[in-house]
């Protein structure tokens, strides 16, 4: 796994890979196959402790979405992104056989958001704090 | 009946709303107060008490209030299920012989705009609330958006549930939100989280509920209008529910903590969800009514669009559904919302509700709360 503290990113723990190519780091249970997202050091769903981080996959299809309408509260916003606010996209990503991913979307038109299109992992600028990279989904343009 | 029965014996209640100057530890004690006059017995008579808020002080402190008697008073943390926790050990208490009269008291006092929770107390790291992710209105949205999808229910049912909400409110004496609002008005009102609007969601607000129970022969000498507590259960989510502050959520899904907690208290009460003549559901929004009536199977997914349009869940419907106006229009004051729906079911059992008394008989009751991270307290009352 590459070193990615050059990224600055919100929460090393939760992703890995590079900054052209990143990816969602959670856990896989070693007895029962569970996928979680971020890392656990346990099984939530048979109890084992015996789990390794694991890459999730970079693509997946929209499951449910949102927008969020008015600025979150500071904290635990930031001050700043609540001063820069505008509505976001928010929904979870189902990932195929991993897990569902709740993010931010790079969507913020409820006219261009439905449920099943497929979406992709990408980077954001954390609001209100602009040396720091957040990860959000992306829809996937046609042809790609 | 049984020596083992426990009916609720004495109500009490402080008005939702907002109320400048009257701390909630006070709106408490003044419920406290009432609760007990409606039982006509004193405080000194009190063998066992519970209670709480989640932001309004720790209840037996109302002690210094009530009088200092010496009773043993449990206080209750436990987020939205907090009332229903404190019936629980109140019920409890008297089952196993501990006490033979009993209080539950339930209050809180949320400033506007309350409720900002942070991920660290929940479990999750600080990336989540920085990101815009830590918000239980997302939730609910997101929620009710893929449950639309999966069983075809209308923005017009989201609105009408609202609408039906505020109708009961101006029914209801102890409601806060007591205007009428038209199907239109609420879903034009300001988009908060698609599909959601602003009239859809309730407020946080201010308020007291109080329950005298009894046990055994006490209830006869205490009251000649007992309401039964049938059941009373709470549980926390299972792995695949869909719950609040989730940063992901497995693909394998599971009922609810709502779902299991209903039936088990059906199965604890001997009565199915087709015995129900009234109901108070958790109604933080409108999309959470409609999901919880089928939640906890008072109806088969889907079934709602049919229930809501046809006026089904109204007071004067086959199913009526949150007859006191619920969390729309009484506000969510945390602690006492539980014991709202509560002190609602006994007030319709009894033939008490006057303006928003359902008008066929009821004699099965039903109630529901739901929480953050996951968690459901049920209720089934008998007359």
């Amino acid at each position: 796994m590459t070193d990615t503290r050059e990224l600055q990113l919100i929460d090393p723990d939760l992703v890995g890979g590079t900054m052209e190519e990143p990816r969602l780091i959670g856990s896989e249970c070693e007895r029962c196959g569970t996928v979680t997202f971020p890392r656990q050091r346990s099984c939530p769903r048979c109890t084992s402790e015996e789990v390794h981080p694991r890459e999730l996959a970079t693509r997946g299809a929209l499951w449910t979405w949102t927008i969020q309408c008015f600025a979150p509260k500071s904290p635990p916003y930031l001050e700043g992104g609540v001063a820069e606010f505008e509505p976001y996209g928010v929904g979870y990503i189902e990932l195929p056989g991993e897990v569902r991913v709740e993010a931010r979307l790079t969507e913020s038109d409820p006219e261009r958001l439905t449920i099943g299109m497929p979406m992709e992992l990408t980077l954001i600028p954390v609001p209100g704090a602009r040396d720091k990279l957040t990860f959000a989904f992306q829809p996937v343009e046609e042809g790609e | 009946m049984s020596t083992g029965d426990v009916a609720i014996v004495g109500l009490g209640i402080h008005q939702f709303g907002r109320h400048d100057g009257v701390s909630g530890l006070e709106m408490g004690a003044i419920a406290a107060r009432r609760a007990l006059a409606s039982a006509g017995i004193a405080w000194q008579d009190v063998g066992f008490a519970a209670g709480g808020s989640d932001a309004a002080g720790n209840a037996d402190t109302s002690v210094s209030m009530l009088g200092l008697t010496g009773v043993p008073f449990i206080n209750v943390k436990n987020g939205c299920a907090t009332g229903g926790t404190a019936l629980t050990t109140a019920h409890a208490m008297l089952v196993a012989g501990a006490a033979e009269v009993a209080l539950v008291v339930g209050f809180d006092k949320h400033p506007r705009g309350a409720f900002n929770p942070l991920p660290e107390e929940w479990g999750i790291g600080s990336w989540y609330g920085e990101s815009g992710l830590m918000l239980t209105t997302q939730f609910f949205a997101m929620k009710i958006h893929r449950y639309m999808a999966e069983y075809g229910i209308s923005a017009s049912s989201l609105a009408k549930v609202a609408s039906k909400a505020f109708a009961n409110g101006a029914r209801n004496e102890n409601a806060w939100r007591r205007t009428p609002l038209s199907e239109d008005e609420i879903l034009s009102s300001r988009m908060v989280n698609h599909p959601l609007t602003q009239y859809m969601f309730c407020s946080p607000g201010e308020g007291a509920v109080a329950l005298v129970l009894a046990r055994g022969s006490r209830i006869q000498e205490l009251t000649r209008a007992p309401v039964y507590l049938r059941a009373v259960t709470f549980r926390t989510r299972r792995f695949g529910s869909f719950e609040v502050f989730a940063p992901s959520i497995p693909i394998e899904s599971a009922p609810s903590a709502t779902t299991e907690a209903a039936a088990a208290a059906f199965d604890e009460a001997g009565v199915g969800p087709g015995d129900i003549d009234v109901a108070q559901i958790q109604d933080t929004e409108s999309g959470a009514e409609v999901m919880h009536l089928a939640e906890t199977g008072l109806c088969e997914h889907g079934e709602q669009e049919e229930l809501i349009q046809s006026g089904a869940t109204e007071i004067d419907g086959r199913l009526p559904i949150n007859t006191d106006g619920g969390c729309l229009a009484c506000g969510e004051p945390i602690g006492a919302s539980g014991l709202r729906q509560v002190y609602e079911i006994a007030l319709q059992l009894r033939g008490q509700a006057a303006d928003h008394q359902v008008p066929k008989e009821c004699r099965v009751g039903f109630t529901q709360v739901y929480g953050a991270p996951g968690v459901s307290a049920c209720t089934v009352l008998t007359v």
